[in-house]
């Protein structure tokens, strides 16, 4: 009945959990950041599903367009990919210049070396 | 006529002048640049304290757009004392930074430090300040981001770990944020806070409202450091530059546990949140397992800046008990130990900051004696450290006290007890401090170490001043905070 209807929300659902779940598994801080990532896309597919409305097309002005999609959440999602954006690039910064001064990239590693003296 | 553009310019100073600070590059001319705007923030905040104490609650329309559909600036009593706390705390670190940053920073990244700075101050006075919602969100990622920065900064390699972490952790905060003010939109279309106060109430009863406030919750007490969400504070906290620690230990939780208030009681306020849901419970009993469990983890700690960073996560403890009472006296001892947290804390941090830069360590066994060698940075720290005890006199004194009588008027006498049981713990590791740098000889052969340059003493000082001041008269910040708790509650009663 719904899921066609609720799919994109279903879709959320899994990217959420599949981001999250890398966040907390991976021991690698790139994947963490890649997962980080796409727990962050979950939230923009999220905002973009609930602007839609049905048998509405894109929010243009324009003669005989009179049902159309909240254009609002575009807009804040267009401000939360530039803030993902750089957070991914300072994560990154950051993973770079671990890797510089550790020489690993891997969690327990970086741990081994920061318990020794 | 400028009075009416203090709310945006608020915001707007310390904006431009941080790109500013990259385009000046020297660290002199940069450093002016930074002292000069975060005292001038703190003109303009202690401005408009002054015109929402006469007039009320300011609203002000960013570029003209009427809300709720434009961004709102809204300044009412809460929002005018919190950004009071950020931008006077903000301020007092600049003169002390100078010489401290010189230090602890790397030479040609001084002039990154002040931009990173400024940003991190607008970003929390963008918090305070704003009236929407999605808007906070974006300052709540300015300020984060700038802080990870800071403190990625710090010279000991485990810095960047710490920001790494904190990066992660932060940043699915305001993730988890977002994913709750998307819920609200979903049910009410509006993202002004006010608004939202207004419609929330018909559609309270909602799964969809109930899991946002879920994700507000949780994202938010990530910020906030809320036990048991506290895991990358302490680090990051540790191995900042002291300057970075004295600023954030004192400006960033405090704004996270101002957006939970606000969300509690402007745009929950008239469901009666704590009443009829069960967060209460909740927050009571994680508040209070955090004072424990942090002092107690605090005491083992033998780096200082870590058990103060420990010593933070219990101090949040206080701030959430004061929220979770959600009565006047409660909300009123929770926001005055905010201000007051602000002063003691940063007061401490910065007595670390001087240390760091005459011994070059915070490790407990490089303090023996320093009482002695360094007396006026000691005597500073004592003065903080009985705060955070809650000795009468000291500002630590009247949050507490507060908190006591509002667990004792619901008859929660137990949680009375254990408030007064926690400050037992805090004796401990305070006095662990006091005992090597006071009881302790100074060890044979070590180096002659000169008292702190008087750029640093003199902002110590005058927290720890603050202190003992708004410990004995403590009638003007409990005048705005009773008034800014009664303003909050006006939705809930």
């Amino acid at each position: 009945m719904e899921l066609p209807g609720l799919f994109t929300y279903w879709i959320v659902v899994v990217l959420m959990m599949t981001g999250f779940y890398v966040v907390i598994a991976q021991g690698n801080l790139v994947k963490k950041v890649v997962g980080l990532n796409i727990f962050q896309v979950s939230v923009f597919v999220f905002y973009i599903s609930m602007s839609k409305v049905k048998g509405g097309t894109a929010p243009i002005l324009e003669d005989g367009i009179e049902v159309y999609a909240n254009p609002l959440p575009h807009v804040l999602i267009l401000t939360a990919i530039v803030v993902g954006i750089a957070t991914t690039a300072l994560g990154l910064a950051l993973v770079v210049r671990i890797r510089e001064t550790y020489g690993t990239v891997e969690e327990d590693e970086i741990n081994a070396r920061e318990r020794e003296p | 006529m400028i009075a009416a553009q203090l709310p945006a310019l608020q915001v707007v100073m310390p904006l431009l002048a941080a790109p500013l600070c990259v385009v000046i590059r020297r660290t002199a001319p940069a450093w002016s640049l930074a002292l000069v705007v975060t005292w001038a923030c703190l003109a303009v905040s202690i401005a408009l304290l002054i015109q929402v104490l006469d007039g009320g609650t300011i609203s002000y329309e960013i570029g003209g757009w009427a809300a709720p559909w434009g961004i709102e600036y809204r300044v009412d009593l809460a929002s005018a004392f919190v950004l009071v706390i950020v931008s006077a705390i903000g301020s007092v670190v600049m003169p002390f930074a100078r010489v401290s940053v010189v230090r602890e920073v790397a030479p040609d990244r001084i002039y990154l430090f002040y931009t990173m700075y400024l940003l991190c101050l607008t970003g929390l006075l963008g918090i305070a300040i704003t009236g929407d919602a999605f808007n906070l969100f974006v300052f709540l990622e300015i300020s984060s981001l700038s802080s990870y920065v800071l403190i990625s900064l710090g010279r000991d390699r485990r810095a960047l770990t710490a920001a790494y972490r904190y990066l992660i952790m932060g940043t699915i905060g305001a993730t988890f944020y977002i994913i709750g003010v998307g819920m609200m939109y979903m049910m009410t279309g509006t993202l002004n806070i006010a608004d939202l106060a207004t419609l929330i109430p018909a559609v309270a009863d909602t799964r969809t409202i109930q899991v946002a406030l879920a994700f507000l919750t949780v994202g938010v007490s990530l910020k906030l450091a809320l036990f048991p969400l506290h895991l990358w504070l302490p680090n990051a906290y540790a191995f900042a530059p002291s300057v970075v620690t004295a600023f954030l230990a004192a400006t960033a939780t405090k704004v996270a546990v101002y957006v939970l208030v606000r969300i509690y009681f402007t745009v929950f306020g008239a469901v009666q949140l704590l009443e009829t849901m069960p967060v209460r419970g909740v927050l009571l009993g994680l508040a209070l397992v955090g004072m424990f469990a942090a002092s107690a983890v605090a005491i083992f700690q033998n780096d200082v800046k870590r058990m103060l960073a420990y010593s933070s996560v219990a101090q949040v403890g206080y701030m959430v008990l004061g929220i979770s009472f959600a009565t006047v006296t409660g909300l009123t001892g929770g926001l005055v130990h905010l201000f007051n947290h602000a002063l003691m804390k940063c007061a401490l941090f910065m007595a670390m900051g001087c240390i760091v830069l005459r011994i070059g360590s915070v490790h407990i066994r490089d303090l023996d004696g320093l009482g002695k060698r360094m007396p006026l940075t000691m005597a500073a720290f004592v003065v903080g450290g009985l705060s955070l005890i809650g000795l009468p006199l000291t500002v630590g004194f009247v949050s507490k006290w507060y908190l006591v009588q509002a667990a004792l008027e619901q008859d929660w006498w137990p949680v009375a007890l254990l408030v007064m049981l926690s400050s037992l713990l805090a004796v401990a590791y305070v006095w662990r401090i006091v005992e090597a740098a006071y009881f302790r000889p100074v060890p044979a052969g070590a180096p002659a170490v000169q008292e702190a340059p008087v750029s640093m003493l003199l902002p110590m000082w005058l927290l720890a001043g603050a202190c003992v001041y708004f410990g004995i008269d403590a009638t003007r910040t409990l005048e705005v905070a009773t008034n800014a708790a009664l303003f909050l509650l006006e939705g809930v009663r």
